[in-house]
């Protein structure tokens, strides 16, 4: 059994461990071990492909948390607010886009983006007054709406069990205290729910900033790093592509902790 | 009275769903008076206490506060201020904090020094001067307690309300607690409504008791006429120990009844409503009513079971042939050794006031909910 086991987390962890000690590789081949070097860290940070890559992540990962963060949030207080049977409802149909796998959220996502903008664009063709009309595309729109979206769910669920463990009573004080209902949501339970919102922000980053399967069926013609990555890997793996798997290893490693950090602070008394 | 009433419900009904909580409530509670709402949990008197707060609406009739009728009106503007059962103090907030949360909320806005100086005085006032900077998990449940209590007290209400506030205290605490809400309601002068089920917390801490069961008032009054002349069976049950005797009405002499007990024994009792000849009763005999040892025309002759020494009093639960067990309750005169024993035979009297005949719990709707609670609580 033990042996087993240690096999199974073997089996996990040891070619990520490769990963990384080969991203420390001086020689040019993911092969053979050949002595320590950080140069290759310094070669991915130079390519400017990778570069901009990097930089469309980010800018991804941060817009589509920001969003799940703010909508998930507001899905989660109004879903305390609603009925036991469409909670239910709302809280299975939740877990199934947590469940769904990337695949079909990607290409379902992709299938519904392409039909709206097949009815999208002439309508806003007909309608535009003068000159050139927008004409929307798959590209960094779609997939911060995709993550947004999934993320959303994630967000929700993580607000929505603090939200549960909060203290009626408290909201009921502070109104009892003359708090109109928006200075009690600012004052009582905005702090009270924060390192959950905070977690889900996150969770939510890590996701999309590793996300490739849903990103690549609508990226359209953007590139983001895991897209880039799986693109270089057609050209062998080198350890410029070890040096980027660890940064997004080790950047996913602190956020997901930072997260789960924030969701023991401060737990509701009681 | 021709005052305002501070609180007054009209016809106050509260459904949910199909249950009713509260039914068809009328009362009215003078100005500076602290009035406990008594009864067993499920009665309904924290629907009423929270009608008054806004935290519920009535189904039918009115809530008036100070003769405003505070339909659709919301928490945040009544002028009444609540000290939670669980404190339900901001976690996050200091004990300032806590205490000045409502000032903050005042339009206009107060300034900063006034503020400052009312949360001051307010935690002086429950003798917490200086805790201002503390953490609230770093008190203890009595120091809560008082924040709570400053919390509410800072906004000077037109009326304060308690649910249930030292229910999560221990025992010397909760009778420090009773003397300190009492001297603070006398000092204030507001009017302080307090939700309890411990009939002794309603009874030693009030002007004004209002016993609840089943959603419906039973009795109104001080909390000497509750324990001495309990409006029905429940009442004399709840409010107090008591023995209650079931016997029949074997006739009427002046305006007493007579009551013959299952043992044959005939008992004069004093009566609330009307009794026929041969209606089922049950007769309210308080332990302290009792006398022991007492010789000439006492009815019942028993034997004692237990003995609890309490040092003022001692309690003995008496068996009797026929009837059942009785509690009785004796002075203790210190070094007069005045103590039976269990197994010792005993002859019981009246030592004081006349026992009380009430119609026996019929098996309806209501009084179904009576018989219940009165399991519960015995």
């Amino acid at each position: 059994m033990r042996a087993f086991v240690t096999a199974v987390f073997a089996f996990l962890y040891l070619p990520i461990a490769l990963v990384v000690l080969f991203s420390f590789n001086a020689g040019r081949h993911a092969s053979e071990f050949t002595g320590f070097s950080v140069q290759w860290y310094g070669t991915a940070l130079s390519n400017p492909f990778l570069v901009e890559a990097l930089k469309n992540s980010l800018f991804i990962a941060t817009t589509s948390a920001l969003l799940a963060a703010v909508c998930g949030t507001a899905a989660a207080l109004g879903l305390a607010r609603v009925g036991l049977r469409t909670r239910a409802v709302f809280d299975a149909l939740m877990g199934a886009a947590i469940v769904v796998p990337g695949v079909v959220i990607g290409i379902s996502t992709l299938v519904a983006l392409v039909q709206l903008f097949g009815v999208l664009n002439p309508f806003l063709a007909s309608v535009w007054p003068d000159g050139q009309p927008p004409r929307l595309s798959l590209g960094y729109g779609s997939i911060i709406a995709a993550h947004g979206l999934f993320s959303m769910a994630l967000v929700t669920m993580i607000v929505g069990t603090r939200l549960a463990s909060l203290d009626r009573n408290l909201v009921e004080a502070s109104s009892d205290l003359y708090a109109t209902p928006l200075t009690t949501f600012r004052s009582i339970v905005l702090p009270q729910i924060m390192p959950a919102v905070v977690a889900g922000f996150l969770l939510a980053f890590t996701f999309s900033f590793d996300d490739f399967i849903v990103a690549f069926f609508v990226a359209g013609a953007q590139t983001t790093l895991p897209i880039y990555v799986f693109a270089s890997i057609r050209r062998g793996v080198t350890p410029e592509i070890n040096a980027i798997a660890t940064i997004v290893l080790v950047a996913s490693v602190l956020l997901v902790v930072l997260a789960q950090w924030q969701l023991r602070q401060r737990k509701p008394a009681n | 009275m021709t005052a305002v009433p501070d609180i007054e419900f009209r016809g106050v009904t509260k459904r949910y769903g199909a249950v009713t909580a509260v039914t068809a409530i009328d009362l009215a509670i003078p100005p500076s008076a602290f009035v406990a709402l008594l009864g067993p949990s499920g009665c309904g008197k924290t629907t009423c206490l929270r009608m008054i707060g806004g935290f519920e609406q009535s189904s039918e009739g009115q809530v008036f506060i100070r003769g405003q009728d505070m339909a659709g009106t919301p928490p945040y503007r009544r002028p009444v201020n609540m000290v939670f059962q669980q404190y339900a103090l901001f976690p996050h907030l200091d004990v300032e904090a806590n205490v000045s949360y409502g000032l903050r909320q005042a339009r206009p806005r107060l300034s900063s020094q006034e503020i400052g100086r009312r949360a001051g005085e307010a935690l002086e006032m429950v003798r917490l001067a200086g805790y201002g900077g503390r953490k609230i998990h770093e008190l203890s449940g009595g120091q809560q307690q008082r924040v709570a209590l400053a919390r509410a007290l800072v906004n000077k209400p037109a009326v304060l309300l308690l649910d249930e506030p030292l229910a999560a205290l221990d025992k010397k605490l909760r009778t420090d607690m009773q003397i300190e809400l009492q001297n603070l309601q006398r000092e204030i002068g507001i009017t302080f409504v307090l939700v309890t089920h411990d009939q002794e917390e309603a009874l030693s801490m009030s002007d004004l008791v209002c016993v609840m069961n089943g959603g419906r008032i039973v009795q109104l009054g001080q909390p000497s006429e509750i324990y001495d002349e309990p409006a029905d069976l429940f009442v004399a049950d709840f409010v107090g120990k008591t023995n209650l005797l079931s016997g029949k009405v074997a006739g009427h002499t002046g305006d007493l009844v007579n009551v013959a007990l299952a043992d044959g024994t005939v008992i004069a009792a004093r009566k609330r409503i009307a009794l026929q000849q041969g209606e089922a009763v049950s007769v309210s005999l308080r332990p302290e009513s009792l006398s022991l040892g007492a010789t000439e025309g006492s009815p019942f002759k028993g034997i004692v079971r237990n003995r609890i020494f309490l040092g003022s009093t001692a309690e003995y639960a008496i068996e009797i042939q026929g009837i059942g067990t009785l509690l009785a309750k004796a002075d203790h005169v210190i070094g007069h050794g005045n103590l039976f024993k269990p197994g010792e035979p005993v002859a019981i009297g009246f030592a004081s006031g006349t026992p009380l005949a009430f119609p026996e719990i019929k098996n309806n709707g209501t009084n179904q909910r009576v018989a219940k609670n009165v399991e519960i609580i015995s």
